[in-house]
């Protein structure tokens, strides 16, 4: 039983989304079941990173076809780590919904689709096959364009369409990625075909394909030139489901192209070029949009954009340390966008509308909340000893060691920006005087929760501001996972012997 | 056959994307289908063909012998349809409850989440 630990996280989901699925009608019971599947997440990824932590790579092969002809699954380092992740985020989300999603949206099987989508999540990240990869990165987004829609105010709608067709459409085109690999190879094994790829004769084609992942990936993550459905629909959604898409949708995304680009198709100098420029227009793009917004919820989405620009600049440097920085900004910002947009759903709930120039007064009235806000956001900008500073030490110093100074600067020049656009969030929500905007009727303004309501709001925001703190005064445990996690990748034997039950000689 | 199957695939991605770049909401949706369809051919033509050879094993062998056809694009071709069956049922959901609600099925006047206000 114990060796199937692998495949529980998924497991856990699904039964939790089934079992919900009973209480259709039952928000009450709903959100407790809710809770309790996404806690006992965190206990089994818990675990299963424990396993993998002390007996390194672990590997399964469904209904024990061998590699590479069934479906294998594989939990290294960097899946388990996001499958903790993850767990943490959905937790804290489970929590945060009771009360920022209303009964009749819990009654359109808001929970049951929540779990489906961490579900196709987990899987993402455990599979070791590419065409199980397309399959998981389906139930994610089917489940998120439920999600999205769930409600149905015009607005959403109008987002949804956007974010359906791009979506859609990456899919597509990571599906004719599929279909070429297959037809130059004979596999769709990811630890087959890291052996198999390096061997084709015709490197033009392989270039090709590897392109038309990235292009297939890069829609998903939203890196430049591809990025426009993404602030057009991440505020749609009601906080939760926003906080849930912009804490680890993008990141699947990333997560994909790490593991291909360093695993299948390790990046050549082309690509590396083509990554890095695409990270550096991202950076800026991301930046300069966050810059002209008015709206809070649409300033945190371009800020996602730009600081996925961090993650695809640390992959294209494609050195250890690189990937290290790489992996351990992706830690941090799962969690720290997350909260960001759970904030703007309780500065929603406190001003009744999210424009940043009708706010204010919130360090006068909330001195508490504001200073429970205010940490997510320096670590966002990356104030040391906050966990922002950390992924940056070791990008910069990769960028600066490897000589590329575009990439330097872009790194630069996204911190900066990024400091100016928390400064003016700053000073609209915080410190500027309050301004008197006409109350909406029949609209349930924070200060008339009760202690429960606001306890719903506020302890899952602390839940994950608390792990952001662990994460800057502990860095050195996350620096260390990382290491590995960038030893594994950038050694891709470690992945293929785990795969095909190849003991590994110990390095004594 | 292969080299009509492969310009067959050329249409229906070109017809696809042409079909998704117009402005009428309907027309993305068989945009997408015809993507999706083209995407299908592509890995069934990719799988390579085998005219009347099924992958059978005979009778008194244990392993399969000379050009057979490739049962693992066939699979995955099922799969794919399955899911692109299901998310354009709900495209198509999705086109019709935009109509009702936005009262447009134009492209170009869908701009309400992109102002900056």
């Amino acid at each position: 039983m114990s060796e199937h630990l692998i495949i529980y996280p998924i497991i856990v989901h699904l039964l939790t989304a089934i079992l919900l699925l009973f209480f259709w009608m039952n928000p009450k019971i709903q959100r407790a079941i809710s809770i309790v599947g996404s806690a006992v997440g965190i206990v089994i990824g818990g675990l299963l990173f424990q396993r993998v932590w002390a007996d390194g790579i672990q590997s399964i092969q469904m209904g024990n076809w061998d590699a590479p002809f069934g479906i294998s699954m594989v939990a290294d380092t960097l899946a388990v780590s996001l499958i903790v992740l993850t767990n943490i985020v959905a937790f804290a989300i489970s929590i945060y919904s009771t009360q920022n999603m209303v009964s009749s949206r819990v009654k359109f099987g808001y929970y049951a689709i929540f779990h489906f989508l961490i579900m196709g999540l987990s899987g993402a990240f455990i599979t070791g096959d590419l065409f199980s990869l397309y399959v998981w990165f389906e139930v994610i987004i089917i489940s998120s364009f439920v999600l999205l829609t769930i409600g149905g105010r015009a607005i959403q709608i109008e987002g949804a369409v956007k974010y359906f067709t791009l979506n859609m459409l990456s899919s597509i085109i990571f599906l004719t990625g599929i279909a070429m690999v297959y037809g130059a190879t004979g596999s769709l094994n990811m630890a087959e075909l890291s052996r198999i790829i390096p061997e084709i004769e015709n490197k033009g084609l392989v270039h090709t394909i590897s392109l038309i992942f990235f292009i297939g990936f890069g829609v998903k993550s939203g890196v430049f030139p591809l990025y426009f459905w993404l602030p057009a629909s991440y505020h749609t959604p009601p906080a939760a489901v926003s906080a849930l898409f912009a804490g680890l949708l993008t990141k699947v995304g990333i997560y994909a192209m790490i593991r291909v680009f360093t695993l299948i198709f390790p990046l050549g100098e082309i690509n590396q070029m083509i990554l890095m420029i695409v990270a550096g227009f991202t950076i800026f793009f991301g930046g300069i949009g966050a810059l002209v917004q008015k709206d809070i919820q649409r300033v945190f989405s371009y800020l996602i954009i730009c600081h996925i620009g961090f993650m695809v600049g640390g992959l294209s440097l494609f050195t250890e340390v690189a990937i290290v920085g790489a992996v351990m900004y992706m830690f941090h910002d799962i969690i720290v966008k997350a909260t960001l947009f759970m904030i703007s759903g309780v500065m929603y709930r406190i001003f009744g509308h999210t424009k940043l120039d009708k706010m204010g007064g919130l360090m006068d009235n909330y001195p508490r909340l504001s200073f429970l806000f205010v940490i997510p956001m320096l670590a966002l900008v990356g104030v040391p000893p906050l966990s922002g500073f950390w992924p940056k030490v070791s990008l910069f110093t990769a960028s600066y060691t490897q000589g590329e100074i575009f990439m330097l600067i872009m790194f630069i020049f996204a911190s900066l920006i990024t400091l100016v656009i928390i400064a003016k969030v700053w000073n609209s929500t915080f410190s500027k005087k309050k301004i008197d905007v006409e109350k909406r009727p029949r609209f349930k303004y924070f200060e008339d929760f009760s202690f429960a309501e606001k306890t719903a709001y506020v302890l899952p925001i602390i839940l994950l501001v608390g792990f952001t703190l662990y994460y800057s005064f502990f860095a050195e445990h996350f620096q260390m996972i990382a290491e590995r996690i960038g030893e594994e990748l950038m050694n891709t034997e470690h992945y293929y012997n785990a795969v095909f039950g190849i003991k590994e000689v110990s390095k004594l | 056959m292969e080299i009509l199957l492969a310009i067959m695939t050329g249409i229906l991605y070109a017809a696809g994307i042409y079909m998704m770049l117009r402005r009428s909401l309907v027309k993305l949706i068989i945009g997408i289908v015809i993507l999706g369809n083209g995407v299908n051919l592509l890995i069934f033509l990719m799988g390579g063909l085998a005219k009347g050879r099924p992958p059978l094993i005979p009778e008194d062998g244990t392993a399969l012998e000379g050009i057979f056809a490739d049962p693992v694009p066939q699979a995955l071709i099922l799969t794919a349809i399955v899911i692109s069956f299901g998310l354009q049922s709900f495209a198509i959901v999705l086109i019709k409850r935009a109509y009702k609600v936005l009262k447009t099925d134009d492209i170009d006047a869908m701009n309400k989440t992109d102002d900056i206000t």
